[in-house]
């Protein structure tokens, strides 16, 4: 089965409110004109296997909602770590990346995180107001790095 | 092997908690969701009190309630990101009942069996590679940060890598049958809406060697490591308790459909052949204040002799057969170590868990190569009910989904009882006994605390939470004075860094 070089991997599940600002920027990525060009995979969570979607690839994008991250969104670029997320039975994007690099000897992709600020996770929950407005910015950004899947373009919107 | 249980459960409740120390595990490590547990000691480190609770989500009612029947089979998969499949079919088989169907076409039963399987399967590998072969592979005082998948990959790829691609191959078999990796919507009130292409069957069946290789060498090295130190392993939280689970009609193995067996500590049969829909009048849930999670018993027995099993271990010990040759052998040998009751030991889930993925994968293939997967008549319908109750043995153990509808097909009434709620009194035994076995009056360290974790992960609990966002689960250890103060405390943060104060 053949893919596109560029992956963007929304994960969290979408009947628990904010908990689905991933895979909801996903479904409003697929909307544009520019979502032909990659693949986009939605999972409610990060686990092993995940790794192997990174196979192959040149350009990452994960998308999360986050307790942890500052208004409207963050984005970073990803390096593999060994982070033990082992408090957690999901893996977090950069332990995937770590297993890419145990279980294969390509290259691994340049991988980012795009997190997006979250509030209320109960099941049948709604996404909260501020959230979505966050997501609405945080599209913008998706539709800028979809547009252009340049690595040395993803670089210059690290850190904002 | 047996072992008396009545001194733990003066464990369950202080006699008199003033006073004591308490020390908080929250939340428990490499389980499905959010887990505390509570130990209070004496001034001599003497424990008097443990506990396991679980924040279980008690909102699936709610979530349920006023919505279409035929909506569930897909809707309950929100219901938990880590065994969805389970959930799915579970409901499919209550709503088969709303529709009036007892029994699907070969093609629709079979289709929905593989997708089990695979299930099964992925979710098996992923606990065993992933979640406890690094207590198993490295031993409980290990060092923490590398006690863990990481540690796993650095120090046995080959074998890490394998759990990797026996996860992805289940999950590949999840999306062949359930038509998509996530959220899939294949069963339908009295059937699927697809079959399995001969292209995809061709494509399973192109790895289905390897998958069966890779699960008898996991079988293998699970039983090496319980035979590595056989006595600690034998008898670590070990408890006796009676077993749960579906047989098919003719007592073998059968992880999708058949009626309820339980048996006593010692093996006795309590009832067997029990048609699923009476549940009720079999299993009651009594509810304790101190947790948000229900205690299920076996009625007939009351509640304080009623405790079970369910999963791996319940279902091993259960079956008089399994009908795949490589698992039934090993069936054999796994019974063999009970010395002729019932295997009681808890870390016997580890090797119960991979009969059971050997016999997946083994099922699997057969599957495959039976024509009827490949077939076209998809879906009966029959006349509407009211009630409909689908049971499954689902990876961590039985799994009830009840509905009940009005005329218009809303569902007025729902009612679940999920594996982990079934195990719960039994992993709260179990706790009690590890901490009654090795805690007592010693100071307290976090490789004795992990093996209370231990003893917890062997069952394999699913609470039920797909909510994750980064950085919401470091764990934390409190040592309370009966005062409130706390006097001492060790953290881990969400990259496992570890320090006190």
């Amino acid at each position: 089965m053949t893919h596109s070089p560029i992956l963007i991997f929304g994960y969290g599940n979408p009947s628990r409110g904010d908990d689905a600002l991933g895979p909801e920027l996903l479904r409003l990525l697929e909307q544009g004109p520019e979502a032909g060009l990659c693949d986009m995979v939605t999972d409610f969570q990060l686990q092993i296997e995940h790794a192997m979607d990174l196979e192959g690839r040149e350009l990452v994008l994960f998308v999360d909602a986050s307790v942890a991250a500052l208004p409207p969104y963050e984005f970073s670029r990803l390096q593999p770590v060994r982070d033990d997320s082992f408090t957690t039975h999901a893996l977090s994007p950069a332990a995937v990346l770590s297993v890419l690099g145990q279980i294969s000897k390509a290259a691994p992709p340049a991988v980012y995180l795009l997190t997006i600020p979250g509030y209320d996770f109960g099941l049948g929950r709604p996404i909260t107001e501020p959230a979505a407005a966050h997501l609405e910015q945080a599209c913008v950004l998706g539709k800028k790095l979809l547009a252009i899947p340049d690595q040395e373009v993803w670089e210059g919107y690290c850190g904002r | 092997m047996t072992k008396n249980n009545t001194d733990i459960e003066d464990l369950e409740t202080a006699q008199d908690p003033a006073g004591l120390r308490r020390v908080e595990i929250e939340p428990v490590t490499r389980v499905e969701g959010h887990g505390k547990v509570t130990l209070l000691l004496d001034e001599d480190n003497q424990v008097k009190q443990a506990r396991l609770h679980i924040t279980e989500f008690r909102g699936f009612e709610k979530f349920i309630q006023g919505r279409p029947y035929w909506e569930m089979p897909v809707l309950v998969q929100r219901l938990c990101g880590i065994c969805p499949v389970s959930h799915h079919l579970a409901a499919a088989k209550a709503v088969d009942q709303l529709v009036g169907v007892e029994q699907l076409t070969p093609t629709a039963e079979k289709v929905r069996r593989l997708m089990h399987l695979g299930q099964v399967l992925q979710s098996h590998a992923l606990h065993f590679f992933h979640l406890s072969s690094p207590d198993l592979l490295f031993g409980y005082d290990d060092a923490v940060a590398h006690r863990n998948i990481i540690g796993v990959l650095a120090d046995h790829p080959d074998l890490a890598k394998q759990g990797v691609l026996l996860r992805k191959y289940g999950q590949e078999v999840i999306r062949v049958t359930a038509g998509k990796r996530v959220h899939g919507n294949s069963a339908i009130p009295g059937g699927v809406n697809k079959a399995v292409s001969p292209e995809e069957r061709d494509y399973l069946l192109g790895d289905i060697e390897q998958i069966i290789q890779w699960g008898q060498g996991a079988l293998a090295l699970a039983k090496k490591l319980i035979f590595q130190e056989l006595e600690y392993n034998r008898n670590f939280a070990l408890i006796d308790t009676n077993m749960l689970s579906i047989c098919r009609e003719d007592g073998a193995l059968d992880l999708y459909h058949g009626g309820l067996r339980a048996r006593t500590p010692d093996g006795t049969l309590i009832f067997d052949q029990v048609d699923y829909r009476n549940y009720g009048d079999y299993i009651h849930e009594q509810v304790k204040s101190w947790s948000y999670m229900k205690f299920p018993y076996l009625r007939s027995l009351g509640q304080s002799d009623g405790s079970y099993r369910v999963g791996p271990l319940a279902r091993i010990n259960n079956c008089d057969y399994i009908d795949t040759p490589l698992a039934e052998a090993a069936r054999v040998e796994f019974r063999a170590f009970a010395d002729g009751g019932l295997v009681q030991s808890t870390l016997a889930y580890h090797w119960a868990r991979m009969v059971e993925l050997l016999y997946c994968a083994e099922g699997i293939k057969r599957l495959l190569l039976d024509p009827d997967i490949t077939g076209t008549e998809l879906k009966v319908r029959g006349e509407m009910r009211n009630k409909g109750v689908g049971v499954i043995e689902a990876p961590r153990g039985t799994l009830f989904h009840h509905y009940e509808i009005d005329d218009d097909g809303l569902v007025t009434r729902a009612n679940l009882i999920v594996s982990t709620t079934n195990n719960n009194r039994a992993m709260n035994q179990s706790i009690r006994q590890v901490a009654a076995d090795y805690l007592n009056g010693r100071e307290l360290t976090e490789p004795m605390l992990n093996q209370i974790e231990v003893a917890i992960r062997a069952y394999d609990p699913c609470l039920s939470c797909a909510t994750h966002a980064l950085g919401k689960m470091p764990l934390e250890l409190e040592l309370v004075d009966a005062d409130g103060a706390v006097v001492d405390r060790i953290y881990k943060n969400g990259r496992g860094e570890v320090g006190e104060g």
